[in-house]
């Protein structure tokens, strides 16, 4: 075949690639290849007049294709590219080879490292001459966007998401949207009533035009690909119509039915009809089918019947809706290590050991104690309570290895609130260390030391047991070297947060992958932290690590950032160096089908089909092929074999 | 036995995955980590795309050894390819031995991009090992 009219363009990058490689003994051995008819060096190709020659280059000399023999790709085939479209070439037609990190770089002896470059260079020249030109794959785009998860990071990413005309639907398992931020009394540093803080942003989520709410949901499957998914949602039957209920109670103080209240974690007793805060969005009483007595009236019918509004209806059925949309932000949000892990401090045993959700819910005015901090066992108040840190956490031998980022700070808080409730009280906190890095968090830890009295005690707990109605504690100082033993009437665990049993059951079904402690995998760990691997779908929250409210909102809105822009245009643009088959020589073995990661391709009429849209372009398929009957477009088997010719000095 | 002349340089094709191995082999450069100039790199998108043919057709052009570096298994840019990698170039090392060609001349690597150590160990190993073996006559195809 005639070989395409090339241009090699070998770079000295001053002297990071010119003090071990030739580049002029380069150039010119290139010179005399098949199809080269420009061969040149010069200092910085990366340059404006480095690119200005390869624009001029293939205009003057007709140019059918370009090789920058410089940096790795990573680098500036994009800038290469870019001149080669400026100079009117297709793009897809400049390749670039590394001789800088791959060769300059890592050698020292010159004529090796020259010898090494030319192979190279040849090698990118001989699969440049087989390449086509190729244009992006338009892809188009929903312009809807579901978010799974109504938590803080949920509900921050949606309000984004709604604010620039995107329509959102948001999901949430619950009842009520909030999380567990909800459940919260104050929030550490300011002391920011929680719910006051969260309920104007659940309010703008419940009256915004383009927010769908979807409570009691969830997802069932999604299916399809960036820009183009379609999502399965279920909802439970919903028994109290939101939009009749008047949230008078008369309901709930009829039904004879009295269960532990989740939203207290458990301190106080709910009805099977019930709200779940106060502050509840939708704002609508709801009917717990798993505790209630039998929605057939025949068995009881109380709640239906004091209900004056009319707002209970017991045939309603759980429903499936089908969404099509463009993109998806997962934040499903936390759970804290199961109490029941932790024996050793008495969990799950003694009323009187807390966790911190169910510290937040005693501090709390609409909590189980209306705001009194009180023993759950005999409601006297404790004048003596011990906070254990790192309960379940920095544990790699029993527990969970890492850190879980906030438990210094909602332990401080917590001695401060208690104080802040028993004056007269002694709190004390034993820890390993303290974390508290963000703004004025430090500053918080030593108001809570000094100016509150609480005693910090650098040192673990071995045991927690009861003893003569007060709960004894097992610890030791060692910055004073002695041991501790505190007859407390209260102990607060601080536990490890946990992704929440529904990020696994979604990981699942988007089919993201998670870390080794079961938070969500973000694309990088430095530098895509919104992103998982797939495309299209974004994390953000306490699924993907343990963190604070200001961090989980700042993910929140760069997750609906990058939502934002990849729906920006009216298509996306997808890289076409994609497989592509030869029918005459495809059996409908169906072997690449299989092999591929992306089940892109499929058996139509007995031959293979690429879909061009999934195809990522990794080429297993063509490896796996015995016929080599499919190639990735301008990474094609021929090219490889002629590359691997040039690389043995061919 | 051939006696290995002491001037023999062994040549050396390398597939490196692009995401993975070649990177770490960018990062072996970044840091200026030196090895030995003899395996000369072939990028591809993904170890799993690498054919048993070009294996075959590296050695039949005289190819001293061969190597094919990808990303970790459970790693995999694409998630899947390199366990594919892993299986077939594992029936090709075997159907290597059974024409007779020395095991050590193909080698396979799981290199990350974090890993420029150990890519520049890898290449480096490799080269020491290939030299002990001498040049590569049996596969190499007579003109």
């Amino acid at each position: 075949m005639s070989a395409k009219r090339t241009g090699v363009f070998v770079c000295h990058c001053g002297n990071n690639i010119a003090a071990t490689v030739d580049v002029k003994k380069v150039a010119a051995e290139l010179g005399k290849d098949d199809g080269v008819v420009v061969a040149r060096d010069y200092v910085y190709m990366c340059s404006d007049p480095g690119q200005n020659a390869v624009i001029n280059a293939v205009k003057d000399n007709k140019l059918d294709s370009v090789v920058i023999s410089c940096c790795s790709p990573t680098l500036h085939e994009k800038t290469f590219r870019d001149a080669s479209e400026q100079g009117g070439l297709n793009g897809f037609q400049c390749e670039i080879a590394n001789i800088r990190e791959q060769c300059a770089w890592v050698h020292r002896d010159r004529d090796q490292a020259t010898e090494k470059a030319i192979r190279i260079t040849r090698s990118a020249i001989r699969r440049a001459q087989r390449n086509v030109a190729l244009e992006p794959i338009g892809v188009p785009v929903t312009r809807r966007v579901l978010v799974i998860g109504g938590g803080i990071a949920g509900i921050q990413a949606a309000l984004d998401l709604a604010n620039t005309g995107l329509e959102v639907v948001l999901v949430e398992k619950q009842p009520t949207i909030g999380g567990h931020m909800l459940q919260l009394s104050e929030t550490f540093p300011t002391l920011d009533c929680s719910q006051c803080i969260l309920s104007p942003k659940m309010v703008e989520v419940s009256k915004h035009p383009k927010i769908t709410l979807m409570v009691q949901s969830e997802v069932e499957s999604v299916s399809g690909f960036v820009g183009n998914f379609k999502a399965r949602i279920k909802t439970k039957a919903i028994y109290v119509d939101p939009e009749v209920c008047k949230i008078c109670d008369d309901c709930a103080n009829v039904c004879p039915v009295a269960v532990p209240n989740q939203y207290d974690v458990g301190l106080t007793n709910r009805r099977a009809i019930h709200i779940p805060f106060a502050q509840a969005i939708p704002a609508t009483y709801t009917l717990d089918e798993n505790a209630c007595l039998g929605l057939n009236p025949v068995v009881c019918g109380k709640c239906a019947d004091a209900c004056e509004a009319g707002a209970i209806n017991y045939d309603k059925r759980p429903t499936v809706k089908e969404i099509d949309i463009g993109a998806i932000v997962v934040a499903t949000g936390f759970d804290l290590y199961a109490k029941e892990k932790l024996g050793e401090y008495g969990a799950g045993r003694y009323e009187d050991v807390l966790d911190g959700l169910q510290f937040e819910r005693l501090c709390s005015a609409s909590g189980a104690t209306g705001g009194h901090v009180l023993r759950p066992s005999d409601h006297k108040e404790p004048k003596e309570v011990v906070f254990i840190q790192c309960a379940g956490s920095r544990d790699p031998q029993t527990h969970c290895a890492y850190c879980s980022k906030i438990c210094c700070m909602y332990t401080a808080k917590h001695a401060t609130l208690y104080k802040h409730h028993v004056p007269d009280g002694q709190a004390y906190v034993f820890y390993i260390d303290i974390r508290s890095g963000g703004k004025g968090y430090e500053e918080f830890v030593q108001r809570t030391m000094e100016d509150d009295g609480v005693v910090y005690l650098r040192g673990r707990v071995s045991k927690v047991y009861e003893k003569g109605g007060k709960i004894r504690v097992l610890g030791v100082d060692t910055l004073s070297g002695r041991n501790v033993e505190i007859d407390a009437d209260m102990v607060v665990l601080a536990q490890a947060m946990q992704p929440s049993k529904g990020t696994a059951e979604v990981a699942k079904i988007l089919k993201i992958g998670r870390d080794k402690d079961g938070f969500l995998a973000e694309a990088h760990p430095k530098l895509r932290p919104v992103e998982s691997v797939t495309a299209g779908i974004f994390l953000a929250g306490t699924a993907q690590g343990p963190k604070d409210i200001p961090e989980t909102v700042t993910q929140a809105s760069a997750a609906a950032g990058k939502v934002i822009a990849l729906l920006s245009k009216d298509e996306l643009a997808h890289s076409p160096t994609v497989a592509k088959v030869k029918y005459s020589l495809c059996t409908g073995c169906e072997m690449c089908v299989d092999a591929c990661p992306y089940e892109a391709i499929r058996l139509v009429d007995g031959k293979a089909v690429v879909n061009e849209v999934l195809c990522e372009g990794c080429g297993t398929c063509s490896g796996t092929c015995l016929r080599a009957a499919i190639d990735v477009k301008n990474v094609t088997q021929m090219q490889i074999h002629d590359m691997i010719s040039a690389v043995m000095g061919g | 036995m051939t006696p290995v002349q002491d001037d023999f340089e062994p040549k050396i094709v390398a597939f490196l995955c692009k995401w993975c191995s070649s990177a770490g082999s960018d990062l072996a450069g970044v840091s200026r980590l030196q090895y030995p100039p003899n395996a000369v790199p072939i990028q591809v998108m993904c170890s799993g795309s690498v054919s048993p043919l070009y294996i075959m057709s590296a050695f039949k052009k005289g190819a001293d050894g061969v190597l094919v570096s990808g990303c970790h298994p459970g790693d995999c840019h694409y998630m899947k390819g390199n366990y594919f990698a892993r299986r077939r170039l594992f029936l090709v090392q075997k159907l290597l031995n059974f024409v007779g060609l020395e095991k050590d001349r193909f080698r396979m690597s799981w290199v990350s991009a974090a890993e420029g150590a150990k890519f520049a160990e890898v290449v480096g190993d490799f080269v020491r090992d290939i030299k002990a073996l001498g040049p590569q006559r049996r596969l190499k195809a007579r003109r």
